[in-house]
């Protein structure tokens, strides 16, 4: 009865989720939700499984165990056919943009609201046009992916994330591999969508800065594990030694690293000391 | 005891091999003959992208190959009707060998090499750029999008373009048959027509159907199992044209077989 409150408050509600590689677990056992409305900032170095889980959110990944409730249905177990209804409603801008490299960039936004609508073609350019001024890229619509920057391909890739009017916008690294200045720009476009439309926005990043800045809630991930939840006033005050370690950015002391992989080396049989 | 061990992984993971094109063959045929009905829309327009990518511009390629093809038959075996003075069966012998064997398996290399290859650069490099990530959270089925179109350009453009391999073929023994059999060019191609049985072209045409599924097939399923990295595409490119080559010219073994067992005596 909590668990079926606690998924109707949220839009999304994920469950001691644990995902697998092979034999390898990646994710050990998340629990978290999304509320609605909400920007939730995925936090963690690069290797804790933070595209992982995203990826298992958009039901890219299949859980090993665990249960994701979107909108009131686990994706986990339901069909592909609803599992697209629901994808229609969800924009997902992938890291290096995946814009589709034979279409122009309207082409890439105009590409969703052909295939699930019924609207003119007249009506269809019209959202391509008000989409690309939202990311700011008016006037682009004829470019080719390939004749863009990194960080113009990424804000197209927004433009075709929001071109069905999702409910849930899903961002994998928005400002990795950009120049400060175009991440920083990045950075501002999810601001600003976040205020003007009523969007649950979820971002994954390594990036402090911006986390700090886009961020009402935070999940802080290590090592495919959950190591803290909060507001970004709640982390920054928060004294686990973790958390602070990768908040006041303290490099692993080598050591302990060459230990582990020892350790991770011997994994049954942890070597004898003298 | 060891190989026998090895025999049958090999074949076991040749047999999951060949499940996996199947696999991805059904679904291509479920959305192109159910789909529809289902409220799928079909992707005509990206099936005449392809069908021109595959065969209105492989022609003049195919076109030299396959005329230069009938000039070596005719060469070949005049070489050998000669010692029997039967040098008028040219036209006949080079007519039975390019309908029934190299038009086909001439094209289907063509096209391989500039097709089945290119399927699986396309598809690997998609894989890699999470393209086809980015097509299924958009509520698109990779396979209806990409491979579909692919299928349908195939089936329509292997048997046009078969059947203009065998001409050009013809035309290659002609150029033989006039200069150097005592041929004239209207009687070297009513020659050919009287050698010809309709059963010879349509055997032909039926195994260009069959090439050019296993070339779609193997091209795309090599393209899907490309994984994270761009030096997979590649291995994936490689791989495709290695497998195709080698599997048409097993469906060719399995299907002139069937015809020759199954043709009136
Ligand atoms: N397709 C895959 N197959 C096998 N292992 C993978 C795959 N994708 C990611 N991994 C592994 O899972 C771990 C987490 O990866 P990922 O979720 O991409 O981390 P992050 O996005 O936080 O950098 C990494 O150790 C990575 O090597
Ligand atoms: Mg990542």
């Amino acid at each position: 009865m909590i668990e079926d409150a606690k998924i109707n408050d949220a839009i999304i509600a994920v469950l001691d989720l644990r995902v697998r590689y092979g034999e390898r677990e990646v994710l050990h056992g998340i629990n978290f939700d999304v509320r609605r409305y909400e920007t939730l900032v995925i936090l963690g170095g690069s290797g804790s499984g933070k595209s992982t889980l995203l990826r298992t959110l958009v039901g890219l990944e299949k859980p090993s165990a665990g249960e994701i409730w979107v909108k009131g249905k686990n994706i986990a177990q339901i069909p592909l056919g609803e599992m697209d209804e629901i994808r229609k409603k969800l924009g997902m801008s992938f890291q290096g943009g995946a814009l589709f490299g034979s279409l122009t960039v309207g082409e890439n936004v105009a590409l969703p609201l052909r295939e699930h609508t019924q609207l003119e073609d007249s009506t269809i350019q019209i959202i391509v046009r008000l989409k690309l001024e939202q990311v700011g890229l008016a006037g682009f619509e004829e470019y080719m992916p390939s004749q863009l920057s990194g960080g113009m391909k990424k804000r197209a890739a927004v433009a075709r994330a929001m071109a069905m009017d999702p409910e849930i916008l899903c961002f994998d690294e928005p400002s990795a591999g950009l120049d400060p200045i175009i991440a920083a720009g990045i950075d501002n476009l999810i601001v600003k969508l976040k205020k003007a439309f009523r969007m649950t926005i979820v971002v994954v990043t390594h990036e402090l800065a911006s986390a700090f800045l886009i961020a009402d809630r935070m999940v802080l991930i290590d090592k495919g594990n959950i190591m803290a939840i909060g507001t970004p006033e709640e982390l920054r005050a928060s004294a686990h030694p973790r958390v602070r370690q990768f908040l006041d950015r303290v490099p692993e002391p080598e050591v302990t690293e060459e230990l582990d992989y020892l350790q991770m080396l011997t994994e049954e049989r942890p070597p004898r000391r003298s | 005891m060891a190989v026998t061990v090895r025999v049958g992984r090999a074949t076991l993971s040749g047999l999951a091999y060949v499940g996996g094109l199947a696999r991805l063959g059904g679904r291509a045929a479920y959305f192109t003959f159910i789909g529809p009905f289902r409220g799928r829309a079909l992707r005509l327009e990206r099936a005449v992208h392809q069908a021109m990518a595959v065969g209105v511009e492989a022609l003049p390629i195919l076109s030299l190959i396959t005329f230069f093809i009938g000039v070596i038959l005719a060469l070949q075996g005049a070489y050998e009707l000669r010692k029997f003075g039967a040098l008028h069966y040219v036209s006949s012998a080079v007519a039975i060998s390019m309908t029934r064997e190299l038009g086909p398996l001439m094209t289907a290399i063509v096209v391989i090499g500039r097709s089945g290859s290119a399927f699986a650069a396309e598809i690997g490099t998609m894989k890699v750029t999470e393209e086809i990530d980015a097509l299924q959270t958009m509520a698109l089925d990779p396979i209806q999008f990409l491979v579909t179109p692919k299928f349908l350009a195939m089936f329509v453009m292997l048997p046009c373009l078969t059947t203009w391999a065998d001409l050009m073929g013809i035309l290659g023994g002609a150029l033989f048959g006039v200069t150097n059999a005592g041929f004239t060019f209207t009687g070297y191609l009513r020659a050919t027509l009287d050698a010809l049985y309709l059963r010879d072209i349509s055997s032909g045409l039926i195994k260009s159907i069959m090439f050019g599924m296993t070339i779609t097939a193997v091209g795309c399923h090599e393209g899907f199992s490309v994984g994270a990295g761009a030096e997979e595409v590649g291995r994936s490119t490689t791989a495709a044209v290695v497998m195709s080559i080698f599997l048409v010219i097993a469906v060719d073994l399995v299907f002139t077989a069937l015809f020759y067992f199954l043709s009136p005596k």
